[in-house]
């Protein structure tokens, strides 16, 4: 017989908590936007029809998406959290493998928000009963690149773990330009929720600037973006709206060229670059200034998290990694001892571990493996490049070679700056690995999860 | 600039960026005896349907492929469209 869980205070209990002990949350909101949110959140239905119920949650917004998981956890059975690029097309496979029998969502992405519509199907597990607080399963999307994303469950207590209160203020501003319905951004909404301090969202459609420029007004104190978000952001003129005394970035490599351009823009502003996945959760955050991180984050045996690297890829084992994924047949990313292997490449150099790329994103020229990483992060280094990105390109000699496109400073000597980009990859990289092509671009696309555009 | 000049100044450049020794390019020299290796043919197959915008090895017949240096010109001579 399985051993019941013991049952974690339900989130709006551990947000209550924190409000209760004077640190504000929903001062910040402006009305008209809390107005549209509570439109898009007032249920057509009470909430007790959705008492032990799996929901499909499809918001709008983020600001209703952030509400209504106050008041859906611990009341409905599960929660899939639908990202606003979700394909309409794989919501029939989805509804199925997370046996959903309600829905909370409102129209399709790109019309008005209107009220959210309660659809409820017979439930498939037995009404729940009131005052029984449920150990509400989270599910949200991998943020794969390629092939439909996988859906991965979470416990609250899961999600939580890595998030310490701090006793004392004052309390952070949190901006961030991810999205609160994938996993980086609910970790940053989470952590605003339950250690105090607010949050600024981003709106649908606005422009990073305009997000910028916002930041600025409502005294962003901690900021957090993926590193393609931070090359975009630092082209940007209202980058100088925000005076930040936090920066972090994560959910791609950390390269030393963009760790560096923050550093020189906000000189003394303690710049922590984090790891965590979908699957393993997070696992840890370097502090350094320094890309990659320390070998002895493999070495220790305590902790919440722990390290390995197999075979080059980063493994993590972690109370805060999925215990599932959502899918008919079952399984769950962690092997039988416990460790999740992130496909995340490693190489050791020295004392420290390096991020090369995704196994699952090698380029092969003629049998020899290049991560576009590895050369983008030596591209990144040169002065006058912003952003760059690395592709296979076919080759009917060596079934392919490597390209680069090239994101240059305004007013780069585009001629001179080729030269100093093969030169410096032909000397740090192996022959294969240096681009054959380089071709410059006016803009590298980054996708709703904030991650360069591979495709 | 000629369908052979654009080929062999492209082959200079490839063969200096690559510190490889190009060997004189007469019509009668074998490809592979050149000097260049088959990455820095890749190289500049690449190179070369940027140059000239298309790329004869993707044509859609049988493509022969070219044993002298000769050869490879009028392959892509030949293959213009």
């Amino acid at each position: 017989m399985q051993t019941p869980r013991p049952k974690t205070p339900r989130l709006a209990e551990r947000v209550a908590q924190s409000s209760a002990s004077g640190r504000w949350l929903w001062d910040g909101l402006e009305e008209a936007q809390l107005g549209a949110a509570l439109t898009e959140t007032r249920l057509d239905a009470p909430l007790e029809t959705l008492l032990g119920r799996s929901v499909l949650l499809r918001t709008h917004g983020q600001l209703a998406a952030a509400l209504a998981l106050l008041e859906l956890d611990g009341v409905a059975r599960r929660i899939v959290l639908c990202p606003p690029d979700l394909d309409e097309g794989d919501l029939p496979a989805v509804m199925t493998d997370a046996d959903i029998d309600a829905v909370v969502g409102t129209a399709p992405c790109g019309s008005a928000p209107t009220a959210t519509q309660v659809s409820l199907g017979p439930p498939r597990h037995g009404a729940g009963r009131p005052n029984e607080a449920l150990n509400t399963e989270w599910v949200m999307f991998t943020s794969g690149t390629t092939g439909r994303p996988k859906m991965v469950a979470h416990t609250l207590e899961g999600l939580t773990g890595a998030i310490s209160v701090p006793t004392s203020g004052p309390w952070p501003i949190w901006g961030t330009f991810y999205d609160i319905r994938r996993y980086g951004g609910l970790q940053m909404l989470l952590r605003a929720l339950i250690a105090g301090g607010s949050m600024i969202l981003s709106r649908q459609g606005e422009s990073a600037s305009a997000f910028l420029g916002r930041l600025g007004e409502r005294g962003v104190t901690h900021l957090a973006a993926t590193p393609s978000h931070w090359r975009q952001a630092l082209m940007s003129p209202a980058l100088d709206a925000v005076a930040p005394i936090y920066l972090r970035l994560s959910g791609e490599i950390a390269d030393q060229a963009v760790l560096d351009a923050l550093k020189a823009r906000f000189p003394g502003t303690p710049i922590g670059h984090a790891y965590a996945s979908t699957e393993a959760g997070v696992g840890f955050e370097v502090t350094d200034g320094l890309e990659g991180f320390p070998v002895a984050l493999t070495e220790r045996e305590d902790g919440p998290v722990r390290l390995r690297v197999v075979d080059g890829s980063l493994q993590l084992c972690s109370s805060r990694a999925a215990t599932r994924y959502v899918r008919k047949d079952g399984g769950g990313p962690a092997g039988p001892d416990g460790f999740v292997d992130t496909g995340d490449m490693v190489e050791r150099r020295g004392a420290r571990y390096h991020f090369v790329g995704r196994r699952d994103g090698v380029i092969n020229v003629g049998g020899l493996k290049v991560h576009p990483e590895e050369v983008e992060a030596v591209i990144n280094r040169q002065p006058g490049v912003r952003m760059s990105r690395v592709l296979a390109r076919k080759s009917p000699i060596t079934g392919a070679v490597v390209s680069a496109d090239i994101l240059a400073e305004p007013g780069a000597d585009r001629r001179a700056l080729e030269a100093a980009v093969l030169e410096a990859c032909r000397r740090d990289l192996s022959a294969h690995k240096a681009p054959a092509v380089v071709r410059f671009v006016e803009d590298l696309a980054v996708t709703n999860g904030g991650k360069l555009e591979r495709r | 600039m000629t369908v052979r000049d654009t080929i062999t100044s492209e082959m200079n450049a490839v063969a200096a960026q690559q510190n490889k020794r190009l060997a004189a390019l007469t019509d009668e020299l074998i490809l592979l005896e050149c000097g260049l290796d088959s990455l820095c043919f890749a190289i500049l197959v690449a190179r070369l349907e940027d140059a000239f915008g298309y790329d004869p090895f993707s044509a859609e017949e049988e493509v022969t492929f070219p044993v002298t240096f000769g050869d490879f010109v009028a392959f892509y001579a030949n293959a213009a469209p």
